[in-house]
């Protein structure tokens, strides 16, 4: 078939770019608010930012029906369990954007039940910084996934099993390493 | 009579130490006799709700000569009046007996002393971690445990996006 054939409302593209828009314009967020975040998320959500302007309003409270994680807020040792359980249970393709600075970096909260930073042990996609993040922002972070969905997405998700490495930075701290050196010395002296 | 004039006649003297600071009153009673005046108080005083439980570590604390303050805030509903009993225990095996017998409300409070103080309430009908992991071995509010934890925060499987 020539192109002089095809009408002019059809479209030629790729399927896998095909894919990557209907997924990028139709994010199911699963709300993984635990703090002050979650406000803001739940601004986001209503009807003066309105997600659904990017098609990302459909929040869905069981992880099944959802294709991306929004972890908004601190997220407590005990917790963490049940975030990488959610994780597990959302079907492919996914996405995760880290909201705020406890769930990137545990913020101000550098304590023992505090998580320091989602990304050390979920995958995350996207990290919109603030504290909280304004709505704007927050969409500003949608905005830059559904490019990113875009520019690179395919449909069997192939780019996803590339991804082989830990997103993170090594759980390990200056702290602790004063701490094992002091340990260290301390077995030294003794013996 | 007053609660202060009864538990001195009830009690031998020395025993108790009452201390007031604005209408706050306070007893700081040997952990020996801590069930007997709690007891005392709730049956014959009618302090009937435990309003806290709570301890204190007073490690390396200056002039402190005992290692845990338990802290019971009693108040009667009747007066509204409140009490504050405050005993002492030391390391090592820390034990108080349970007041769960006396309040129902102590049942989490005691278990909330135990999680983070390490301290242990004998005769509590179910003694275990309310707020750390039931695999947490430390007790956080000590003062000796590191406030960024022994690495437990750490202490994760890693999921990669492959993988996951």
């Amino acid at each position: 078939m020539a192109m002089k054939d095809v009408p002019d409302n059809i479209f030629m593209t790729t399927i896998d770019a095909a894919a990557s828009w209907a997924r990028a314009n139709s994010l199911w967020p699963m709300p993984f608010a635990t703090a002050c975040c979650g406000i803001e998320l739940m601004a986001t959500a209503s009807s003066r930012f309105d997600l659904a302007r990017f098609g990302a309003e459909v929040m869905r409270f069981s992880p099944r029906q959802c294709d991306l994680m929004i972890v908004a807020g601190r997220v407590a040792m005990k917790m963490l369990p049940v975030l990488q359980r959610i994780w597990l249970q959302m079907p492919e393709p996914k996405w995760c954007i880290s909201m705020g600075a406890c769930a990137c970096t545990g913020g101000v909260f550098d304590t023992y039940a505090v998580v320091q930073g989602v990304d050390r042990f979920i995958p995350v996609d996207l990290y919109v910084p603030g504290c909280p993040p304004r709505p704007e922002q927050l969409m500003a972070g949608i905005i830059a996934l559904q490019d990113k969905i875009k520019h690179g997405g395919t449909l069997n998700g192939t780019e996803f099993g590339k991804r082989t490495q830990p997103m993170g930075p090594a759980p390990f701290d200056l702290d602790e390493l004063i701490r094992v050196r002091e340990a260290n010395e301390k077995l030294v002296a003794l013996s | 009579m007053s609660t202060e004039d009864s538990l001195k006649s009830k009690f031998p003297q020395g025993e108790l130490v009452f201390s007031q600071f604005r209408d706050n009153h306070r007893i700081a009673v040997p952990a020996a006799h801590m069930f007997d005046v709690l007891a005392f108080l709730k049956n014959e005083h009618h302090f009937d709700m435990l309003a806290e439980l709570t301890a204190v570590d007073y490690l390396e604390y200056e002039g402190a000569r005992d290692r845990f303050g338990v802290v019971y805030v009693l108040v009667c509903t009747k007066s509204g009046e409140r009490l504050v009993l405050k005993t002492h225990v030391n390391d090592p095996d820390p034990v108080l007996p349970s007041v769960y017998s006396l309040w129902k409300s102590a049942d989490w409070l005691e278990r909330e002393v135990y999680d983070m103080f390490g301290i242990k309430f004998s005769g509590h009908p179910d003694l275990r971690r309310i707020l750390t992991p039931d695999e947490f071995t430390a007790f956080p509010l000590r003062k000796d445990y590191p406030l960024k934890g022994r690495g437990e925060r750490h202490n994760f499987p890693v999921l990669t996006r492959s993988e996951s």
